[in-house]
């Protein structure tokens, strides 16, 4: 297959990219001097484009390669990607669901740890010298507390076992109610943050979940509320969070993801309340390799008339 | 009651203090600037003493209180009270089980998840303003890595239910097998570090478990193995424990817990993979009032001549 050129987006772990390079001809968009020239300079040869969470294909890229079949995503969220054009022109879409589940769910349960416990704070705290003046502060049990979960599919389900064996009563919001759970549905996210103390998002992005939580959200959540965001920074009304953490409207805050990746507002900098993570929600040796493994298995089996492992289109 | 003097070790409690006040008289060991000071004044009244994780009960002060009847400990751990004199005289010892079990075993969650995902080096990276250069670098996966915990009681059993719902394999050390439970028992603690990736010390500190985490131990853990101490600082070596992560021969530690309190081995300051935490497992609002409250109950469980609540002696 070595006559398939297939266009790389973004650099990956190179354990992807060389599996990629053994088996297709790899063009690497992100070397080229001037991006839309280079894709119209393969426009003719291109038959498949590997994408992740941050880097997919618009209508403008994908009008411009008449010859794309595949799109095989190294992510679970595509909300980069114009799927109604891929639709339409009859591409297929590939992503990487179930493979990132534990991990997500795992630094979920991390973040709401870090920011109940207090457990950055602290570490600072001991390293700055300061316990020898005195003690840490009190903090408030994560034991017990009240989980909303706005979104419960693969990772808001791993989420909710997970927060369960700490004896969290768990509540939900999703667009629709999944009445094989014991957990409580709200019907919105208004109420189901006006129900529980700490409110996880853990949805896809998409035109109806953008800015999801806002300012009623969160003042609804309260003081003592604490939100984590492990979805995607659009999910939350980013300026209305950091006021609502400075003026203490809301308790805290756990978040991996922001609107502006890599920029993260600075007024959150010097914040004991809030925990915040480089987007590393997958970022484990483990998962990124089955996600790799992933991406190459679609596009072997798709380019050998196989059916396709993880297709979404 | 307040005709009864009951004699606070050291600071601990505000809630407990003004309690403690309401109820009996108060004398607070602190506030006197010598100790023939406070003996001079107070030896022949005390009837009951409260104290804690600093400062408990040890032979001479017991030996000096021949009213002493009751030692109400505001703690679960008893390492600090001489509990063979209490015995020898009759004098009557209670602790704070049960009610700080969840914070305990949320903070050792907390301390795993923190160190295998680098929560608090995530956290300083940001900070620093370094995501703008580059991706925080891949970190290894929680779910699934085999758990080791030495002392299988209250703390240790609500340590493994937790880890379990993170599809860890648990296994455990424990002075006696506990048949009742499906995890997998090891007869000595070095074939438990053999055999996990994550040992967490979650016994309680006795003469036989003193350093029970020596060299040999860590070394049996390794350059991938993870350290969780929520126990007592002395239950290890810790200058080995230094020396260890310093040349790699193990690949983190979480602490909550050290040999000479507030001291921390400043060598730890520099590392990456440690995370510090200063002794605040069970330091939650909520733990703490109940902890107050079982102190107060038992204490007058015992002046009524009722039966203690959760006696040791």
């Amino acid at each position: 297959m070595e006559s398939i050129d297939v266009l790389m987006l973004c650099p990956m772990i190179s354990y992807l990219e060389q599996e990629l390079q053994r088996r297709y001809n790899v063009l690497k968009l992100w070397t080229a001097p001037e991006k839309s020239q280079f894709i119209k300079d393969h426009s003719a040869t291109i038959r498949a484009i590997v994408g992740d969470g941050g880097h997919g294909a618009d209508a403008e890229m994908i009008e411009a390669l008449p010859r794309l079949e595949i799109l095989s995503s190294n992510s679970v969220g595509v909300d980069k990607i114009d799927l109604k054009k891929c639709r339409e022109k009859g591409i297929r879409v590939t992503y990487t669901p179930d493979v990132l589940n534990d991990e997500v769910a795992d630094l979920a349960i991390g973040l709401i740890l870090a920011v109940l416990r207090r457990l950055c704070a602290s570490d600072r705290y001991v390293r700055s010298g300061k316990w020898k003046k005195g003690d840490f502060k009190l903090t408030t049990k994560f034991t017990g507390k009240t989980v909303g979960i706005i979104g419960l599919g693969r990772i808001g389900m791993a989420i909710a076992k997970r927060a369960e064996a700490f004896n969290c009563p768990i509540c939900y919001f999703s667009r629709t109610e999944k009445p094989d759970t014991k957990y409580k549905y709200y019907p919105s996210v208004l109420e189901l943050a006006s129900n529980c103390q700490i409110l996880v998002v853990a949805c896809s992005l998409t035109a109806e979940s953008r800015h999801i939580v806002n300012r009623e959200v969160m003042n609804a959540l309260g003081p003592k509320g604490v939100l984590i965001n492990i979805g995607r920074g659009p999910h939350v009304d980013e300026p209305e969070l950091v006021s609502a953490l400075v003026e203490g409207r809301l308790g805290g805050a756990g978040l991996d993801v922001y609107e502006h990746e890599p920029e993260v507002p600075e007024e959150l900098f010097s914040l004991e309340n809030v925990v915040l993570l480089p987007h590393v929600g997958t970022a484990t040796v483990e998962t990124r390799k089955a996600m790799a493994d992933l991406v190459v298995g679609n596009l072997e089996a798709h380019f050998s008339n196989k059916p396709l492992l993880t297709p979404l289109v | 009651m307040d005709s009864i003097t009951v004699l606070m070790t050291s600071p601990m409690s505000d809630y407990l203090e003004n309690q403690l006040k309401d109820r009996f008289n108060l004398v607070k060991l602190w506030t006197y600037s010598s100790k023939t000071d406070f003996f001079k004044h107070n030896s022949h009244s005390i009837r009951a003493i409260v104290g804690n994780t600093k400062i408990g009960a040890d032979a001479e002060l017991i030996d000096s209180l021949p009213e002493l009847e009751i030692v109400s400990s505001y703690s679960v751990g008893l390492d600090k009270i001489d509990l063979r004199k209490c015995q020898e005289k009759g004098i009557r010892v209670t602790n704070t089980p049960d009610v700080l079990t969840d914070d305990v075993a949320d903070v050792a969650m907390g301390l795993m998840l923190a160190v295998v995902r680098r929560v608090c080096e995530c956290d300083r990276f940001v900070r620093r303003g370094l995501w703008p250069k580059g991706d925080f670098r891949l970190t290894n996966k929680f779910s699934g890595m085999q758990v080791g915990i030495v002392g299988l009681g209250r703390i240790g059993s609500a340590i493994a239910k937790r880890a379990e719902a993170f599809g860890c394999p648990i296994s455990y050390y424990s002075r006696s097998e506990k048949p009742e439970t499906n995890y997998k028992y090891f007869s000595n603690i070095i074939d438990l570090a053999v055999n996990c990736q994550i040992l967490v010390v979650a016994c309680a500190l006795t003469e036989e478990t003193h350093h029970i985490v020596n060299r040999e131990v860590i070394d049996a853990l390794g350059p991938e193995g993870i350290l969780i101490n929520i126990g007592r600082g002395s239950h290890i070596d810790e200058p080995e424990l230094v020396s260890a992560l310093l040349e790699g021969r193990l690949g983190g530690a979480g602490l909550d817990v050290f040999e000479n309190e507030p001291e921390v081995p400043e060598q730890l300051f520099g590392l990456e993979n440690v995370v510090l935490m200063p002794h605040v497992g069970s330091d939650t609002v909520e733990t703490t009032d109940a902890m107050a409250d079982l102190v107060i109950k038992n204490l007058e469980a015992h002046f009524l001549k009722k039966p203690l609540l959760t006696p040791v002696v």
